[in-house]
């Protein structure tokens, strides 16, 4: 499976989406960048004249990278339309700010794929090759 | 072979990080319901699974999975499980 192939298949749609490239893909771990849109409207409020990317939103891209991509991909040619999607648990911690503009790599290595949850150790680093968040978390494909 | 008190016993020391009501937990036994009662997530269920298969050495699949919903399908699951090694 290509980029665009995984890319097509996934739910989500500007300005929601938070994959721009996968770079590596098998059975046990992604690799794969997204750069924020510096014209994206919540800098506005986040935060006040001092723009900086929410936690939530690196988590979230986190998520669609190294969750719901590794995830299309295991299930592959099983994988279709009417599969929920649901994120069930994260853990992170945050190291660095990313600011408007930035490109981030996450990188996700699946720790288990048991009854439709899928469980990473999930890492993003900025330009610089910083890490700038780390964590565990979990989806559910059902 | 582990009697079945035995059983809900180390059954009780797996769903202990997962549980959201005390009160269930504090009083659970063969019919205790995992989501009802013990309010744990699907997700946090397949954990739960994971965990079992651990302690006791056993292969879930999905037919057992979907059977356990509550401490009495998990015993008899587990047993025959055992039983079964």
């Amino acid at each position: 499976m290509k980029t665009e192939d995984i890319k097509a298949l996934l739910p989500y749609a500007d300005p929601f989406l938070f994959v721009d490239e996968i770079l590596h893909i098998d059975e046990n771990r992604v690799k794969g960048t997204y750069t924020f849109n510096a014209e994206s409207g919540f800098y506005k409020g986040h935060f006040k004249g001092n723009p900086v990317t929410p936690g939530v939103l690196l988590i979230e891209a986190m998520a669609q990278i190294g969750l719901v991509c590794l995830g299309i991909y295991i299930l592959n040619k099983n994988f279709n339309k009417k599969y929920t999607i649901a994120l069930t648990s994260t853990e992170c911690d945050f190291i660095k700010p990313v600011y408007p503009g930035e490109k981030v790599t996450v990188v996700s290595e699946k720790m288990y794929f048991r009854f439709g949850k899928l469980k990473c150790k999930t890492i993003m680093t900025n330009e610089a090759g910083e890490e700038v968040c780390r964590g565990t978390i979990a989806g559910m494909i059902t | 072979m582990m009697n079945k008190e035995q059983l809900i016993g180390k059954l009780k020391i797996i769903v202990k990080p997962y549980t959201n009501n005390p009160e269930a937990y504090e009083n659970m036994d063969e019919g205790t319901g995992f989501i009802d009662d013990l309010r744990i997530n699907s997700a946090n269920l397949v954990d739960i699974i994971l965990d079992i298969e651990e302690t006791f050495d056993i292969t879930i699949d999905n037919d057992d999975m979907e059977r356990m919903l509550d401490v009495k399908a998990a015993i008899e699951i587990i047993e025959a499980k055992l039983a079964g090694k």
